[in-house]
């Protein structure tokens, strides 16, 4: 039985998984949640994954949720190479460390200027004031330059020498601003730099096709929302960007 | 050269931390960020945790920020029982799941919640959040079982706990009503050590019935 992979490319952790399951090899079903029709609150998925997120793993009876939970289960299970996760204690913690603050730190504002540029235009009647997407882009900001500061230095990758899933999913969460037109990469020439070497440790080919569908975020339309959920949708985006 | 530990009791990460140190008998120095006096924001602090926060851990000449990092770390350096951080697959991902939703599950830095006045625009968002985690929390990462990951206490039992606490600092009994959580919540003492548990919450218990002073506006 294969591993079930529970995935939207909308979403920054779920390309995470993708990239790590295909770059390593890992025989696994890609399930399609599509999140803008709302099938993460279908009943049916609510089986896999009660807490209505993706991704989510199906490994036989065991599920689990939680994109780091999924990457670190996968990377034992499948023995995959070490510089993705460390042996190296100091190295891992360096890994550990990032995975752990990228949560409120660098998510939540990707997230924020995401939707306020894409979804909301297409959910909502008025568009949000300039001013809020304003300060979100400072917060964003904000960030980018503790990332640079503190995670990534003069370094190659966030743990040293290689690429580990510390990068990817910082890179992840980088695409999102790009993908609605706010290029974070544009006058920081060292996180362009890092954004390189990552895109070719991952691959090219690899990378085109993780990205393909956020990256085509201006072709979405609003008849792609289901209409049943569109209102819980609404308050799902306005709590989050309260 | 021991390892240097930054925390303030008053937050829910540091008491984790210092929990975990305490009952694996790890020799650490404690070494005090008064976060109400806004020690975090110093110049000094800076060399330890560019990212101005507690818990940070200090071990020669690397340093480390972030609980979970830190937690792991010391398991990892001082061979700490396989409970915390089980070795079987499903198990460990179990804790790494539960240690990955609670960063958001709660949002706000919940340090806060020690204040008093606790800021009013904040408080209902906060009760809204905490109600919503406690099911969660119950229905999908407690369900029937002892602990989260099974039958031991492990870091995500700890982490939980602290968070739990944290909102008992604040004066509110989220426990109260709450039948499985509370039985879990004596499991997790007991298993800590009643003394170790007191001891841990002490700064935080006695900051609610004292009252704090306001912390410093760039908190």
């Amino acid at each position: 039985m294969v591993v079930e992979l529970y995935l939207d490319l909308l979403s920054q952790p779920c390309r995470s998984v993708y990239i790590f399951a295909k770059k390593n090899n890992i025989p696994f079903e890609f399930k399609h949640v599509e999140l803008l029709k709302g099938q993460h609150l279908s009943e049916e998925f609510v089986k896999v994954n009660l807490l209505r997120k993706v991704p989510a793993l199906k490994d036989g009876a065991f599920t689990l949720a939680e994109s780091i939970a999924i990457l670190l289960y996968l990377s034992r299970k499948f023995n995959t190479p070490d510089h993705w996760y460390p042996s190296d204690v100091q190295k891992r913690a360096r890994v550990d460390e990032y995975l752990s603050w990228q949560h409120t730190s660098i998510r939540p504002q990707g997230c924020k200027v995401y939707d306020i540029k894409a979804m909301v235009p297409l959910l909502m009647d008025k568009p949000f004031p300039p001013e809020k997407l304003e300060e979100e882009i400072k917060d964003l900001n904000f960030s980018l330059k503790q990332f640079e500061e503190k995670f990534l230095q003069d370094k190659p990758f966030i743990a040293g020498g290689e690429i580990s899933l510390a990068d990817l999913m910082a890179l992840e969460e980088l695409v999102q601003p790009v993908a609605v037109g706010c290029d974070v990469f544009e006058g920081r020439s060292k996180l362009a730099e890092w954004r390189s070497r990552v895109e070719e440790a991952i691959g090219k080919e690899l990378f085109e096709q993780a990205h393909e569908v956020v990256l085509n975020t201006k072709d979405l339309s609003a008849a792609q929302f289901s209409p049943q959920l569109k209102e819980q949708l609404i308050q799902m985006l306005q709590k989050e960007l309260k | 050269m021991v390892v240097e530990l930054y925390l303030d009791l008053l937050c829910q990460p540091c008491r984790s931390v210092y929990i975990f140190a305490k009952k694996n008998n790890i020799p650490f120095e404690f070494k005090h960020v008064e976060l109400l006096k806004g020690e975090h924001l110093c110049e000094e602090f800076d060399k330890v945790n560019l990212l101005r926060k507690v818990p940070a851990l200090r071990d020669g000449n690397f340093t480390l920020a972030e609980s979970i990092a830190i937690l792991l770390y010391l398991s990892r350096k001082f061979n700490t029982p396989d409970h915390w951080y089980p070795s079987d697959v499903q198990k460990r991902a179990r804790v790494d799941e539960y240690l990955s939703w609670q960063h958001t599950a709660i949002r706000g830095n919940k340090c806060l919640w020690a204040l008093h006045p606790f800021p009013a625009e904040r408080l209902e968002r906060a009760v809204e959040d905490l109600k919503s985690t406690m099911k969660q929390f119950e229905e999908k990462f407690l369900q029937d079982k002892p602990f989260i990951v099974g039958s031991e206490i492990s870091l995500a039992d700890l982490m939980a706990i602290a968070e739990l606490m944290q909102a008992l600092g604040a004066g509110w009994d989220v426990f109260e009503g709450r039948p499985k959580l509370t039985e879990w919540r004596h499991r997790v003492e007991e298993a800590i050590g009643k003394e170790l548990f007191r001891e841990a919450h002490e700064v935080l218990l006695n900051a609610r019935d004292t009252g704090a002073a306001p912390l410093p506006l760039r908190y």
